[in-house]
C-alpha cells in the first residue's frame, strides 16, 4: 500500500519508518509526507505508536529501520526546528522554577550550552507568554499552575523555540475550555506562519473539524490523507477493530485512556 | 563574645572551622542536584564507594585523596555504563556497587593491624586534623566544582528539570549527567575529612531539602543551602568543641535542626503554617 500523497514540496517525510521497544514493533514501515505549514493530526487507539511516531521524530528513540527527512534531510541537520510538547505528566511539577524560566528553556537551543539570554530571547519569551495568556503568570511557580495553565506553558516554551515543526502529544486530553481554544488558536496561527504540525488526539471531531491531513495509524499506517478520506467506516474499523461499535450509521469508538481518564465516547459519524 | 572566639586561637581550629564551612558551603550546593533529581542513593553509594580507594592509597602510603578520588571515579563510570545499557536499572546498578566497594574497602583495612582509629576517622571524619595543604587542596577543588556548576547552569537545569526537551534540543544529555556524577566525586572526596564517608550522604541531602521547602526558585534553592550549609558547618564545629563531640555528627545534627524548622515553619510548604493559615 503506498499512502503517499503527491504533494510537493514535502517539507517532513517518514520513509519506511519502523522502531522497537525491545523484539516488539511499535511503528512498522511508516511511510508520509507532510508539506510545509500542515496541520497534521495523528489519531489511533492506545498503543498504536503515536506517542513512538513523535518520539522517533525529536530522535528521543532510534530508529530501526528507514529515515526521517526534514526539508529534504535525514534528521539531526535541522538541529532546533523542532519543537516537542510532551504530554504534561512527563515533568516535574514541583521543580523550584517559574513559569517564565520555563518558557525561557525553550530558547536554550538557541543560546547553546553557555551562553546567557539577551534581550531578543526576553523578547520572545514575552510575546510566547502573551500568545498564550499566561503573562500574568509569569512569576509564578508552576506548582501553583492548574493543569491547563501548565500546558500552556509548554506551548509556550514551544513557541519560544521558533520551530519549523511542532510536535503535540494528545495536548487535549484532560484540559479546560481557555486551554483548548487557546491551542486551536495557535494551530491556525502557526499555519499562518508555515509552521508544520503533528498532532496526537483522540478526538475525531476536533481532526476532522481543525486539521488539514489526517494520519490514522495502529503500527502501521492504517490510512493518510485529508479528513474526509482518512475517516470512512472501513478505515476506522481497521484501526480500532474491537474497540468500534456501528450504531445507527454513526460510528461510536470506545477509546479508555489508560489511567488518569475513564472510558469516553467519542462519535464520528459516516 | 570572648568564649566564641576563644577557639580560634588554636591554629587547627581555625583550619577546621575553614574546612567544615567550605565543605558545608560545597555539599549545600551539589545537593540541590541531588535532591531535585532524586538521587540521595546514588551520592550515599559514592561516599561509601571510596572506602577501598582509600584503604588501598592508605596500604601504598599515597595520597589518600587521590586514591579516593579514583575509586569514586571508577564507581560512577561503572553505575552509568551498567544502567546505560538498559539490562539493570540504576538504582539496582547502584546498591550493587556501593555494597561491593564498601566491602571491598573492609575487607582491605580489616586485613591491616591497628586500623580502627584511622578507620573511625575516614567514616566519621576528623576536621581538626586538618593541615595547611588539606585547607588548600580542599579550597581548589571546591572553587573547581563551583565554577563548573556556574558555567554549566543551563544546561544542568533543563536535564534535571525536562531531560526530553534537553535531548530534543540536542544537549550532550548522557555527558552532562557524567561530569554531574563525577562533581559528586569530587565532593564527596572533599567531605571525607571533615564529615567523614558516613555522613557526607546527609551533608549532600538535608541543607539542600531544606532550602527546597524555602525556595520557589532555583537560583534561590542555591544561595538558602549554600547558607544552611554554612551555618552548619560553622555551628557544628563549635558546637563539637564546647560539648566534646565528634565535630562530623555535630554539624550533621545542626543541620538536621535546621531542616525540620523549614518544615514545620517554611513560609509557604511549612507543615505548621499550612495549618496555621487554614485556622485563621
Amino acid at each position: 500500500m503506498n499512502h503517499t500523497l503527491p504533494i510537493d514540496p514535502a517539507r517532513l517525510e517518514f520513509r519506511n519508518v519502523s522502531v522497537k521497544y525491545g523484539s516488539r514493533h511499535a511503528i512498522e514501515d511508516v511511510s508520509i509526507q507532510v508539506p510545509h505549514g500542515a496541520r497534521g493530526a495523528v489519531v489511533g487507539p492506545n498503543g498504536a505508536g503515536k506517542s513512538t511516531l513523535f518520539k522517533a521524530l525529536v530522535s528521543l528513540l532510534p530508529l530501526d529501520t528507514g529515515n526521517i527527512y526534514i526539508h529534504g534531510r535525514p534528521l539531526g541537520h535541522h538541529l532546533d526546528c523542532v519543537a516537542y510538547v510532551p504530554q504534561r505528566e512527563e515533568v516535574d511539577w514541583h521543580f523550584p522554577v517559574t513559569v517564565r524560566d520555563v518558557v525561557m528553556m525553550g530558547r536554550y537551543g538557541r543560546l547553546g550550552l553557555l551562553k546567557q539570554p539577551g534581550q531578543k530571547d526576553r523578547t520572545a519569551v514575552d510575546r510566547a507568554l502573551q500568545q498564550m495568556e499566561i503573562d500574568h503568570l509569569s512569576n509564578r511557580s508552576i506548582q501553583d499552575l492548574s493543569g491547563g495553565q501548565q500546558q500552556r506553558v509548554f506551548l509556550a516554551r514551544a513557541l519560544a523555540q521558533q520551530p519549523h515543526i511542532l510536535v503535540m502529544d494528545e495536548p487535549f486530553n484532560g484540559v479546560d475550555a481557555i486551554t483548548r481554544d487557546a491551542t486551536l488558536r495557535l494551530l491556525k496561527d502557526l499555519t499562518t506562519r508555515d509552521v508544520t504540525m503533528m498532532v496526537s488526539t483522540h478526538d475525531f471531531l476536533l481532526a476532522r473539524e481543525h486539521f488539514d491531513l489526517v494520519l490514522l495509524i495502529n503500527r502501521k499506517v492504517i490510512a493518510f490523507g485529508t479528513p474526509v478520506e482518512v475517516f470512512t467506516t472501513e478505515h476506522v474499523s481497521l484501526a480500532f477493530q474491537s474497540q468500534m461499535m456501528l450504531i445507527d450509521g454513526a460510528l461510536v469508538v470506545d477509546q479508555c485512556c489508560g489511567d488518569e481518564e475513564h472510558t469516553h465516547i467519542h462519535g464520528g459519524e459516516e | 563574645m570572648n568564649w566564641l572566639l576563644e577557639p580560634f586561637t588554636y591554629g587547627f581550629m581555625q583550619r577546621g572551622f575553614a574546612a567544615a564551612v567550605i565543605v558545608g558551603v560545597l555539599c549545600a550546593i551539589i545537593g540541590v542536584y541531588i535532591v531535585l533529581r532524586g538521587m540521595a542513593f546514588m551520592g550515599d553509594a559514592m561516599a561509601h564507594a571510596i572506602l577501598p580507594g582509600v584503604a588501598i592509597a592508605y596500604l601504598l602510603k599515597g595520597n589518600l585523596l587521590v586514591g579516593a578520588l579514583v575509586a569514586s571515579l571508577i564507581v560512577a563510570g561503572g553505575i552509568t555504563l551498567f544502567s546505560r545499557k538498559g539490562s539493570i536499572k540504576e538504582d539496582t546498578a547502584i546498591g550493587i556497587f556501593f555494597a561491593a566497594a564498601l566491602s571491598l574497602g573492609v575487607a582491605i583495612i580489616s586485613g591491616v593491624h591497628s586500623y580502627a582509629v584511622d578507620l573511625s576517622h575516614i567514616l566519621f571524619g576528623n576536621v581538626l586534623g586538618v593541615s595547611s595543604m588539606d585547607l588548600l587542596v580542599t579550597a581548589l577543588l571546591a572553587v573547581t566544582v563551583l565554577a563548573v556548576i556556574l558555567v554549566l547552569y543551563k544546561p544542568f537545569l533543563v536535564i534535571s528539570f525536562d531531560p526530553v526537551l534537553a535531548a530534543t534540543l540536542r544537549m550532550p544529555t548522557e555527558t552532562l549527567r557524567g561530569v554531574l556524577l563525577v562533581l559528586i566525586a569530587l565532593t564527596v572526596v572533599i567531605s571525607m575529612q571533615t564529615v567523614g564517608v558516613g555522613l557526607v550522604a546527609a551533608m549532600l541531602v538535608t541543607p539542600a531539602a531544606a532550602a527546597y521547602l524555602l525556595a520557589r526558585r532555583l537560583p534561590a534553592m542555591f544561595l538558602i543551602s549554600a547558607a544552611i550549609g554554612a551555618i552548619s558547618g560553622a555551628s557544628g564545629l563549635l558546637l563539637s568543641y564546647y560539648l566534646n563531640i565528634a565535630s562530623g555528627s555535630a554539624i550533621v545534627l545542626f543541620a538536621t535542626f535546621i531542616f525540620f524548622l523549614a518544615y514545620l515553619f517554611a513560609p509557604q510548604k511549612g507543615v505548621l503554617t499550612r495549618r496555621w493559615r487554614r485556622l485563621v
